[in-house]
């Protein structure tokens, strides 16, 4: 997905002449058709398909295995009562709507612009190092940084403890959902202060050398100055960082959404119940419910972008 | 310098060097582990360092084979996907087909909705009753069905720069459609093609929900997956393949973002890993 506060193809498209599609190369509809019908049937079959099916499933008792995987049969929406009505589901909600609020919304958004904020006039090798290290954190493979993490962790040698000098401190075990907290805010600050390094390039640098010059301290420059300029930014980043966040798979991987369900997030959820107990008309109902909030987080985020002023 | 000013500059660097701190922590391991004779879960300066666990994982058939199952994975989801986006978008730039703008909008929230996190119980029943389970087709189908709206997007908008009049000239002498496509029209949008080539080999390359759902033969698994069972089942005492394997399979992402940032410009593309 292309971010849209960067001039990226975005940005190409629209100095374009008008009129980009009268049909030079001579396709006509029937080719033009041709042209897109591979695309299409991979997006319809593999795509639109499962989300339909899901539908269907999630009014079923559909299993894995047993009696339930032969003979179905429709339940209605006994799914869904069951899935609000279970002590398990409605933790895991608890759950994820701390770890995306938490890590995301408050954790990402600050630190990526704290570092956009303060490296916008560092010396060059030192922005480049910071920055650097901040997009490894995000451009390694999730199974690898999960090995890390578990490694740095680990409640007898692992680099914490021994900084700290607190042998035998399983940080997992005791704050399991401070962990994968602080994980993924490692994990995915870069994309936000890309995204706010490059906002902050449009303010006007006459209007920082104003303020100075009228004596406005440092948050009220923030606040009068600089936060007019990126406000559509900050919206939008989370937006985007928040549907990442909630769709994010990576927890499993650490945690494993234990002790105790105490970091099981939705998605980790849906994996124990659809996939490894193989009640998969239930884990069907309960992603339903989970692509209504995605599909409620893009829906605003398609209208953010689609008032983008040109 | 006044005294407030040399307060602010050493809060400032003092603040750096902690952030910094948390950044390259998690990674020193990775840096230091593989190349350690006798590693622990602590980073260290090795005492003598070998290259024994390449070694040794060049020998080993289960991670010299999950990485190829990685390269052929991301290499067939990388055809598929820009072949197929390519066309798309060439057509949806040049005709005004019905409902252009709705359809592409429509894809866009699509694949932002359908994350295969959410959809993870119908697309592992479906690729079940497929009787592609545990195939690599399965995979590389159902993640190029998830990149290919936001690919089929972002190269619209290539294929928009590209300036008319070398197609109107090619038709003038007599040029057909494909021939124009792969003659006049690739070449130009070369950059685009380039960032969703990498953009979704990056992709493939490192995710692990999909295929850990779909494949359960070990020996059709990619590096993500197998990197972890790795983990599970030797405890302590495998840390030096682990550490080194991570490494090994984490450096062409590493050379790809590097190329990417070279050529074209990894800034201009902040959403480009996902």
């Amino acid at each position: 997905m292309t971010d849209p506060a960067t001039p990226g193809p975005a940005g190409i498209a629209d100095v374009r002449p008008a009129g980009s599609d009268s049909d030079v190369a001579g396709l006509g509809r029937g080719k033009a058709s041709a042209f897109v019908t591979p695309a299409l049937l991979l997006i319809a079959a593999f795509l639109v398909f499962p989300a339909l099916w899901l539908l269907w499933i999630g009014l079923t008792d559909l299993t894995v295995s047993g009696r339930t995987s032969v003979d179905v049969s429709f339940v209605g929406l006994d799914n869904y009562a069951n899935a609000l009505d279970d002590p398990l589901f409605r933790n895991s909600l608890w759950i994820t709507l701390l770890f995306v609020f938490g890590s995301a919304v408050i954790g990402q958004n600050f630190l990526g612009f704290t570092l956009a904020w303060s490296l916008r006039d560092a010396a060059r090798w030192l922005r480049a190092v910071v920055e650097s290290l901040v997009l490894l954190a995000w451009i390694l493979p999730s199974s690898v940084v999960a090995v890390l993490w578990i490694a740095m962790l680990d409640r007898d040698a692992g680099t914490i403890n021994q900084l700290l000098d607190n042998p035998g401190y399983a940080w997992m075990i005791r704050h399991p959902l401070a962990v994968i907290i602080v994980f993924n805010i490692w994990r995915g600050t870069a994309f936000s202060m890309l995204l706010y390094s490059a906002a902050l390039s449009t303010v006007p640098p006459s209007h920082l050398e104003t303020a100075r010059l009228a004596g406005a301290s440092g948050p009220q420059t923030l606040r009068d100055v600089v936060f007019p300029h990126v406000r559509a930014h900050v919206l939008t980043n989370t937006l985007l960082i928040s549907l990442w966040t909630f769709n994010d798979f990576t927890p499993y991987l650490l945690t494993r959404g234990e002790p105790n369900h105490g970091s099981e997030t939705l998605p980790i959820f849906l994996y124990r119940q659809g996939i490894d107990d193989g009640a998969l008309g239930y884990g069907a109902a309960a992603s339903v419910l989970m692509l209504l909030i995605n599909l409620v987080l893009a829906l605003f985020y398609l209208r953010l972008l689609r008032r983008r002023p040109k | 310098m006044n005294p407030r000013q040399i307060v602010a500059r050493i809060g400032f660097y003092t603040f750096i060097a902690v952030l910094t701190g948390f950044f390259v922590l998690p990674m020193l391991w990775l840096a230091s582990a593989p190349f350690d004779s006798n590693p622990g879960y602590a980073p260290r300066v090795p005492e003598k360092p070998t290259l024994q666990h390449f070694s040794a994982l060049f020998e080993n058939d289960l991670t010299m084979g999950s990485l190829w199952n990685s390269v052929v994975m991301s290499f067939s989801c990388m055809v598929l996907v820009v072949a197929s986006a390519a066309l798309a978008a060439y057509a949806l730039s040049r005709v005004r087909i019905p409902g252009r703008d709705a359809l592409l909008y429509l894809l866009l929230l699509l694949s932002s909705v359908v994350t295969g996190t959410a959809a993870m119980v119908p697309i592992f029943l479906m690729v079940w009753k497929l009787g592609l389970l545990d195939r690599q087709l399965g995979v590389v189908l159902v993640l190029s069905g998830g990149l290919l709206p936001a690919a089929i997007f972002i190269l619209k908008d290539f294929m928009d720069a590209v300036p008319k009049s070398y197609e109107e000239s090619a038709r003038v002498f007599g040029a057909g459609p494909l021939r124009i496509l792969r003659e006049i029209v690739v070449p130009v949008a070369r950059p685009g093609l380039a960032t969703i080539a990498v953009w979704t080999v990056v992709n493939v390359w490192g995710t692990y929900l999909v295929p850990f759902l779909l494949l359960r033969d070990q020996e059709k698994q990619p590096a993500a997956v197998v990197v972890r069972t790795f983990y599970d089942e030797g405890g302590g005492a495998l840390l030096g393949p682990i550490s080194a394997f991570s490494l090994l399979y984490s450096i062409p992402v590493v050379l790809m973002y590097l190329f990417v940032n070279r050529r074209y410009g990894f800034r201009f593309h902040g959403g480009i890993k996902s």
